[in-house]
């Protein structure tokens, strides 16, 4: 048996480590275009901002793929997938056969066409090489203003990164509140006015119109209502796309927003699996498919395509998005549909401590936790995000959920007997 | 802080310090055992009255506290005055040259008792493998070690301390007894080492309560409160306890003072012999009385009433609620009674008739063989067993805020009991006193307990006046 | 694997179990100092939850299918290979509170005083037996051999 994994990151760890599990004789090879030892893409806004350096960027230790007796051909670049002939080809020559593929090729930026968007001082952000290039022209150009374009996660995670270079940064975003997907209102502007408190300011219901450079290197930015935006650095922080340009279109892989994916997650073609950002896979908040691009998820769907990889029957359950960032030192958890629709089928219960900055806001759906937002306080999140996952009626305990002391021991007996399969390691 | 029941410490978050109300401290000692520094510790306050050795300070306390409620005053646990203590005054024999000690590690020692009634003669016959007993026997409850568990009853104590006090009796091989409170369905399972008590509130009685028990025994008092019936506070009586007695939730359970139905020692006979009937005579009848001072005749009415077992229990004798007067007042001490009784019976020529089981503070493996020696066939140990699951004597039973999760029905307090913990020290208890009663038998030269019993030549007394001494039918130290 | 297990019948919220955890992870790991003398003061890596007479410890379960695990993204949550405990490299998480978000136990808390990190029970590396255990007064808590039948999932 000949396992190829197309992709180095979250799934194809998540793909390895399963697949070992069952099958430590048959062959692994991995191929990706990124040289590195897998490492954590999360990391490299710490890396821009100085909190972690290099030597703490892999996500496994050294040896991993020697452990695991995994091949690796690192910094080569698939261009084409013959599904009939079960063989992959590399750029500069040579060819890999396959019994089982996995795809985890990941997300790729998008760069929205806008004039200036080529010249230098200008980047997206995804990936260690850029967070080095940036670096480099950061040192090298004594950057002290820059523009960060899209006001979601990402683009957050990159404003805290060059805040703490000492850069003045400016936040673009179209929607009219920054981290419009994932926060509500309320939770939006907590989170404006902690960026104001650090000089970052935030021009929301807007875009950019053009960059202008000067002898080769962005020196102002046009908004779409004429204003002008000073910045030595522009980085596009919009989003990802699935990242699926090398699946040839007669392969038969069906593709709509991402790979589409089956429970086990195997794609429309046989023995070809796909896991990770370019997947869209199922949401079992919305009971369908879409892209939900975050770690955690990247690493299930590989985990679950490498079980079935190596021949044993494991389901994907589904997720839902969740994330975990801080924006400036303030914690903030937030988890499945947080701002839904005015609907009397859905009940909102929140707690807003204005003075402590604190914010929880919970949303129940026919009596089900479907959503939850925290700021400030985010102790034992998970306990919600487990209420969410198992579809948990709350009525027994709906009074206790937002309040100080609530814990498993305010969830009924018999549930919390159930969370955990196990004589007496269950709670 | 959390710990105490009586609301001793408490923290005030303003001054950030735990401040201590030392007048309500009833000297458990439950915040010393699980201060995880040894931080704490207890000692009697130091509110002096001028020394008078006639009002001493409980006896003024007690007058003040009368004249404030007009009631009775009640206590927990045995005597606690200081009457004496004949065991102190009692020593052992061991042998030297002419009659040689036995080493227990090297020979068989039996503690095995039987308890019941034991026939006047017995008849065999000669068949081809060898010789058969003819003679009827009468039922017989054997025990491992001549120690049991006293009557504690549900309700007076909580369901872990009854689940201790089960399961290490079934672990020891020998008897708990239920109590005045009757048992609980889930203890059933401890049938073969039960003894249910039939006490003068007939709590909990009905015919499964009769059938699960090895042996049935028939209360007609207790040493802590002779001539009065068992008393329950409201507190104690909760959902699970009504359900065992049979009594409406948070009313008082007071037994009355005698068995209705028992008013002459006929009546005991009817009794005894009804009970025997409804379980088709296969367990041993026993009565338990308190010692009091015609026990001997008494002892020998019973005897001829058709009990298989008299339990006397003397003036030390513990209890969960008592009206102080009367527990400190009332009886006489247990050595004396079954000294007494033993002597009666023998005289009579019915000794064999009846076995006889000592209660009554019985403190250490010393005491059981000298009230052994004194002429009982076994002990029940109550206060002592109760002292190995954790109790600290602070007598504060009757109110129900037990610390240790002894004597209440409060949830928060039962749980620190742990069964697990509290059965493996009883058991712990009965072996490490075995093991001891071993040692002292083989120093006299005893190999079997039943030669001990009532063999009051094996002791001597030190320091008793000439009727003492001719009550226990001992005789003074130093004669041969 | 030997695991922790909580009896809630027996437990009577003394919290002996959260004071020894700590003076365990502190520095001078002596109680008198670990309280009054250290600071930052060290984490308890347990909690107790209590509701009226109702109380008991927890703590990681250390699960087979360990959500956090999957869910770190510097691979800080790693699986100790001799104990089966799930472990926290305190050195390399940087903090992003992923395994808070998954942890279906709140068993995680954030430790914010010092070096940010994720700080939960490590079944006392090292220890024969975890300190809870041996110093919970009525063996509410025990470290006990798994049965072959029981696996913890998340």
């Amino acid at each position: 048996m000949r396992y190829l994994i197309i992709g180095n990151s979250a799934a194809a760890v998540g793909a390895v480590e399963a697949i070992r599990h069952y099958d430590r004789q048959s062959a692994i090879t991995i191929v990706a275009d990124e040289p590195h030892h897998v490492y954590s893409r999360p990391l490299i806004s710490y890396l821009l901002g100085g909190t972690v350096d290099e030597t703490r960027m892999h996500y496994r230790p050294e040896d991993f793929y020697e452990r695991n007796d995994v091949e690796t051909m690192l910094g080569v670049e698939v261009t084409q997938i013959d599904v009939r002939a079960k063989t992959v080809s590399l750029a500069g020559g040579g060819q890999v056969g396959y019994d089982r593929l996995l795809i985890s090729t990941g997300g790729k930026p998008f760069v929205p066409p806008l004039p200036g968007a080529d010249l230098l001082g200008v980047y997206t952000f995804t990936t260690w090489q850029d967070a080095r290039r940036i670096d480099h022209y950061i040192d090298d150009n004594r950057v002290e203003s820059a523009l960060v374009v899209g006001g979601g996660l990402i683009g957050l995670k990159t404003t805290e990164a060059l805040i703490e270079r000492g850069i003045a940064v400016t936040i673009v975003e179209l929607a009219d509140r920054i981290l419009s997907t994932t926060f509500d209102r309320t939770a939006s502007k907590m989170a404006e006015s902690i960026l104001r408190q650090h000089q970052v300011e935030a021009r929301t219901g807007t875009t950019v119109e053009e960059i202008i450079g000067r002898t080769g290197r962005v020196d102002h930015a046009v908004l779409r209502d004429g204003e002008r935006i000073d910045c030595d650095l522009v980085l596009f922080a919009i989003g990802v796309r699935p990242n699926t340009g090398l699946i040839p279109a007669d392969s038969g892989i069906a593709i709509e927003r991402g790979i589409c994916v089956d429970r086990h997650m195997q794609t429309t073609i046989d023995d070809v699996y796909a896991a990770g950002d370019c997947v869209q896979a199922y949401d079992m908040l919305i009971d369908a498919c879409r892209p939900i691009a975050i770690w955690p998820n990247a690493y299930r769907q590989g985990y679950v395509a490498g079980c079935n990889m190596a021949g044993v029957d494991k389901r994907y359950e589904g997720s839902f998005p969740m994330n975990s960032i801080e924006v400036c030192g303030v914690p903030t958890i937030s988890v499945g549909l947080t701002d839904p629709p005015r609907d009397e089928d859905y009940e909102i219960i929140d707690k807003y401590d204005r003075d402590a900055l604190v914010y929880k806001k919970l949303v129940l759906y026919h009596n089900q936790l479907v959503g939850a937002i925290f700021v400030g306080d985010i102790d034992r999140a998970g306990i919600y995000t487990g209420l969410i996952r198992d579809g948990v009626d709350v009525r027994p305990f709906k009074e206790h959920l937002l309040s100080g002391s609530f814990g498993l021991i305010s969830l009924p007996r018999d549930l919390r007997k159930h969370m955990v399969v196990g004589e007496g390691i269950e709670v | 802080m959390r710990q105490c029941a009586n609301d001793v410490h408490a923290y005030d978050p303003e001054d950030d310090w735990v401040y201590s109300e030392e007048s309500r401290c009833v000297g458990c000692h439950r915040c010393v055992t699980l201060c995880p520094t040894h931080a704490l510790t207890v000692r009697r306050t130091l509110l002096d009255f001028r020394s008078n050795a006639n009002w001493t300070a409980d006896r003024i306390n007690s007058i003040y506290k009368q004249a404030e409620t007009g009631g009775i005053l009640l206590t927990g646990m045995g005597c606690d005055q200081a009457q004496p203590i004949y065991f102190d005054h009692l020593l052992l024999n061991a042998s030297q040259v002419t009659n040689p000690s036995i080493d227990p590690l090297r020979e068989p020692m039996e503690l095995r008792t039987h308890i019941g009634r034991k026939p006047g003669r017995v008849e065999l016959s000669e068949n081809g493998d060898g010789v058969e007993l003819t003679t009827q026997l009468s039922p017989q409850l054997t025990l491992e070690t001549p120690i049991m568990f006293s009557a504690m009853s549900y309700g007076s104590i909580s369901y872990n301390a009854c689940l201790s006090l089960a399961r290490a009796a079934k672990q020891s091989g020998i008897m708990y007894n239920t109590g005045e409170g009757g048992l609980h369905p889930s203890l059933y399972q401890y049938g073969p080492w039960t003894i249910a008590q039939v006490a003068s509130g007939r709590f909990g009685v009905h015919p499964e309560y009769l059938e699960t028990a090895a042996a049935l025994e028939i209360k007609i008092g207790q040493g802590a409160k002779p001539g009065i019936g068992g008393h329950l506070p409201g507190e104690k009586v909760s959902a699970d306890v009504s359900k065992t007695r049979m009594i409406p939730m948070g009313t008082d359970a007071l037994s009355p003072a005698p068995h209705h139905d028992i008013y002459s020692i006929e009546d005991l006979r009817q009794l005894i012999y009804a009970l025997k009937e409804a379980t088709n005579y296969a367990k041993p009848v026993g009565v338990k009385i308190a010692a009091v001072h015609n026990v001997a005749p008494i002892a020998s009415g019973i005897a001829r009433a058709g009990a298989d077992y008299i339990a006397i229990d003397g003036l030390r004798g513990g209890t969960g609620a008592a009206p102080t007067i009367i527990r400190n007042n009332v009886g006489i001490p247990i050595e004396l009674a079954i000294a007494s009784v033993d002597t009666r019976l023998r005289e009579e020529g019915i000794r064999n008739e009846v076995s006889l089981i000592a209660a009554g503070s019985i403190r250490n493996s010393g005491d059981i063989v000298k009230i052994i020696a004194l002429g009982a066939d076994a002990v029940y140990i109550g206060t002592g067993a109760l002292v190995a699951l954790g109790c600290h004597l602070c007598q504060k039973c009757y109110t129900g805020k037990c610390n240790w999760g002894i004597a209440t029905q409060d949830p928060y307090l039962t749980k620190r009991l742990n069964p697990n913990i509290g059965s493996r020290r009883l058991s712990n208890l009965i072996r490490a006193w075995s093991l001891e009663i071993k040692e002292m038998l083989g120093g006299m030269g005893v190999n079997a307990i039943e030669s001990l019993r009532g063999n009051r030549d094996h002791l001597r007394a030190v320091g008793l006046s000439q009727v003492e001494l001719d009550t226990l039918g001992v005789k003074g130290a130093g004669q041969p | 694997m030997k695991r922790i297990h909580v009896n809630e019948e027996y437990c009577i919220a003394c919290r002996l179990c959260e004071i020894h955890c700590l003076v365990q992870h502190s520095q001078s790991r002596k109680i008198i100092k670990a309280f009054k003398e250290e600071a930052p003061r060290a984490m308890a890596r347990l909690l107790v939850e209590e509701q009226g007479p109702l109380s008991f410890a927890m703590q990681c379960r250390h699960c087979e299918e360990a959500a956090c695990l999957e869910a770190c993204m510097t691979g800080a949550m790693h699986r100790d290979e001799e104990t089966g405990a799930v472990l926290c490299d305190e050195d390399k998480c940087v903090g992003c509170w992923m395994c808070i978000m998954v942890c279906p136990f709140g068993a995680i808390q954030r430790n914010i005083v010092g070096r940010r990190a994720a700080s939960k029970c490590d079944l006392c590396y090292g220890n024969e037996v975890p300190v809870c255990v041996a110093h919970c007064p009525n063996e509410a808590l025990t470290f006990v051999e798994d049965t072959p039948s029981g696996n913890g999932s998340a």
